[in-house]
């Protein structure tokens, strides 16, 4: 399905969800859509302050161990937050009541749109069709360019959201002709519960999963969590340790493990590396990252460098220059990658897909719409039969 | 990097990252009496008697208690004090036109909160400075946490307003400083021109100890984002939000009870009742003298210290350095008056 989407900017990393924006749906009991498909009037209408209320949104949590003194460890992501009782994680969304720990966001859903699976981005995977996309309140690092601070940054009961099952996820999904579920927005590892359900009850439905997720989790969680998932993308957001600290509050180690880990998965996964001007931008950074993928997870892995937007703590540096893009670009190039795009400029030749072997376009990309797709049912190049690896037709 | 002022630039936007560089550094947030003065002077008032033979705090003797740690801060004791002297220091801050918010700590239930007692005890003090009862707000997080603590929520009429950032919400608008950025309290920013901060004195599982400086946690939205590394620089960074220290006029800690180890949440096997109001102009120097007090009490209780245990209360020097200016922590420029 090709929708005629025409924002301009990648969901992903531009103003998604204005807070007033998500206020004003979310009250009226209509869901957010970008696009010209609204699920609006099949998601049940709730009032703000009741909804956040309800224990409904309240599961245990799967993903850690109990402590003495009513303290838990969890074991979701690497940080391994110590949670004393009636205290909540890093995340916002965990809580610790007498000795036991919860997910507050099961099934509490504050975004929701129709979105081309080109936004996430994910370029190898069913092109040109449309993920339901869902997200809930909170994220397990900080990163200070977030473009969707408002949702990922804020308690669940600071913003509005609705009760939405994982069945009646799927059943939407399947309404709306998506043939996939997408986790994003916000941070997925956060509300894993609520995403294996999802996965679940997608699968029955015959409605895939996507995730597009910073990847900063504990093995045991990745791999029962994203093991449901069909496609992952993963913010890989620098190179550098350092960056990691300062910029993301977390650390670049246990990403790269989790990208080992999902290819030994076998998961269809992406990567997309936001170029900030002045902190991630340097040639070392994109040789020493375009050589590690390589290494460790082969040269067809899709690799987005995508452009970095002004916002949230990061307002005082300019947008990435183009030519910034297209030098690492170059850079990975070189080093022997085989699908390197470039990313939130509309209409660079870079977004298309090319053969690495007779270099003739496959898939032209325009916007956020996949025009042509022209890779065979067999996953080949119409023109050389060079093998073109994804999942191309659903 | 192609930019020609690549350098450079690169140089300065990692001094932002990391609160090197940033609005407002070098100003002083102490009053010009105590800019001035060789040292911050911190009240620590204690009553061994307030309890009386109860376990509940005798309200007189809170009073009277608090009456002495004010007059000892603002030097304004003499023999025949007036209760119109008595008012004097809280004049010295506060104007009749005021609208004065406290920030309480009711994270930790009926067990470990600022008192209502003692925040009765300052609303009364304030109205007779001439403030009006209805601007006054006592305010923390959620409304729900107030309840827990003992305190009766009130919006509207002519009372002292007493409720949650949860009841109004925060601002749309992130402010930022530092390391810090976050959504504050509509509270603080629309209902109020002077800001009490009214914390407990407690043990910290993360940051070491709690008391006046990070008790402003409670103040923003996105708190649990600022916990790593032992709250160091975030809690010094979030006192210097434009907002918060402008407003910023006196800290009164309740220590009546406290907490050595264990914290933040309440656990009776370590808290005991010390009985005491420390009071300052200075947080920076009463978290420093707080700090010390809990130290000796877990020494006294067989217990390591913050330091040994790893988790000293680093902000607290950081809230003084250079970049902060805050107050100060030099035990030689603190002066601890006893009452």
């Amino acid at each position: 399905m090709k929708g005629k989407f025409v924002t301009t900017e990648c969901m992903e990393q531009a103003p998604l969800g204005r807070r007033s924006f998500l206020k004003c749906a979310l009250a009226s009991g209509a869901a957010l859509v970008s696009g010209e498909f609204a699920p609006a009037a099949a998601i049940p209408a709730a009032s703000g302050a009741q909804a956040q209320s309800d224990m409904q949104f309240t599961f245990e949590a799967k993903f850690y161990e109990k402590q003495p003194g009513r303290k838990i460890k969890c074991k979701l992501c690497p940080r391994e937050c110590i949670v004393g009782d009636k205290e909540r994680g890093y995340c916002g969304v965990r809580e610790n009541r007498g000795g036991t720990y919860y997910t507050l966001v099961h099934s509490r859903v504050c975004a929701a749109h129709i979105d081309p699976i080109e936004k996430k981005p994910l370029f190898h995977y069913l092109p040109g069709t449309n993920a339901f996309s869902i997200a809930t309140a909170g994220c397990n690092v900080n990163c200070k360019f977030c473009q969707n601070w408002d949702i990922s940054q804020s308690r669940p009961e600071q913003i509005p959201a609705q009760y939405i099952s994982p069945h009646q996820v799927a059943v939407l999904a399947s309404q709306y002709k998506c043939p996939t579920i997408a986790f994003t927005y916000s941070e997925p590892v956060v509300f894993a519960e609520y995403l294996m359900d999802t996965a679940d009850a997608g699968h029955e439905a015959g409605v895939r999963s996507i995730v597009v997720s910073n990847g900063y989790m504990q093995h045991d969680s990745l791999v029962q969590a994203y093991g449901k998932m069909d496609a992952v993308k993963i913010d890989l957001k620098a190179f550098s340790e350092s960056y990691y600290a300062k910029v993301v509050t977390g650390q670049l180690k246990p990403v790269l493990d989790s990208l080992v880990t999902l290819c030994k998965m076998k998961k269809w996964t992406e990567i997309v590396y936001l170029v900030v001007p002045t902190l991630n931008d340097d040639d070392a950074g994109f040789r020493g990252l375009a050589q590690w993928i390589k290494a460790n997870l082969g040269p067809d892995v899709p690799l987005h460098f995508t452009q970095f937007h002004p916002e949230y703590l990061l307002k005082n540096l300019p947008i990435t220059p183009i030519p910034t893009l297209e030098r690492a670009k170059a850079i990975a190039d070189a080093e022997g990658l085989h699908y390197v795009y470039i990313g939130n400029v509309p209409g660079h030749p870079a977004q298309n897909t090319y053969c690495p072997e007779c270099r003739k376009m496959l898939v032209e990309r325009l916007g956020f719409t996949a025009g042509q797709m022209l890779i065979r049912k067999d996953s080949t190049c119409p023109f050389c039969r060079h093998f073109i690896p994804g999942i191309w037709h659903t | 990097m192609t930019d020609p002022r690549g350098s450079s630039r690169r140089n300065f936007l990692a001094q932002c990252l990391t609160g090197a560089v940033a609005l407002g550094a070098g100003a002083s947030l102490l009053t010009p009496a105590e800019q001035t003065a060789a040292r911050s002077r911190v009240a620590v008032a204690r009553d061994p008697l307030l309890r009386g033979k109860g376990s509940g705090v005798d309200p007189q003797r809170l009073k009277a208690l608090l009456d002495r740690a004010m007059q000892a801060v603002f030097d304004s004791d003499h023999p025949t004090a007036t209760p119109e002297d008595k008012t004097a220091a809280w004049r010295r801050f506060i104007h009749p036109g005021a609208t004065v918010s406290l920030k309480v700590n009711t994270l930790g239930g009926r067990g470990i909160s600022t008192s209502v007692a003692l925040v009765e005890t300052v609303c009364d003090q304030l109205q007779q400075a001439g403030v009006r009862s209805s601007s006054i707000v006592v305010w923390d997080r959620e409304s729900e946490e107030l309840e827990r603590a003992g305190f009766q929520i009130a919006i509207g009429g002519d009372r002292v307003q007493c409720y949650g950032t949860d009841r109004v919400d925060y601002e749309d608008e992130l402010s930022a400083w530092g390391s810090v950025g976050g959504r504050l309290s509509k509270i603080l920013t629309r209902s109020s021109s002077v800001l009490i901060n009214l914390p407990v004195l407690k043990d910290h599982d993360g940051a070491g100890v709690t008391i006046a400086l990070k008790n402003m946690y409670g103040a923003i939205h996105n708190p649990n984002k600022y916990h790593p590394n032992g709250c160091n620089p975030y809690v010094a960074d979030l006192n210097m939000l434009p907002e918060i220290r402008t407003r910023m006029r006196l800290t009164i800690c309740d220590a009546t009870t406290a907490m050595y180890e264990g914290g933040p949440g309440f656990k009776p096997e370590h808290s005991w009742l010390c009985n005491s109001l420390l009071v300052s102009q200075d947080a920076v120097a009463l978290d420093y003298t707080g700090w010390q007090m809990i130290e000796r009490k877990r020494a006294e209780m067989g217990l390591k210290t913050l330091e040994a245990e790893k988790r000293a209360p680093r902000y607290i020097a950081t809230a003084a350095d250079s970049e902060h200016r805050i107050g100060r922590c030099d035990p030689s420029r603190i002066a601890v008056v006893e009452v």
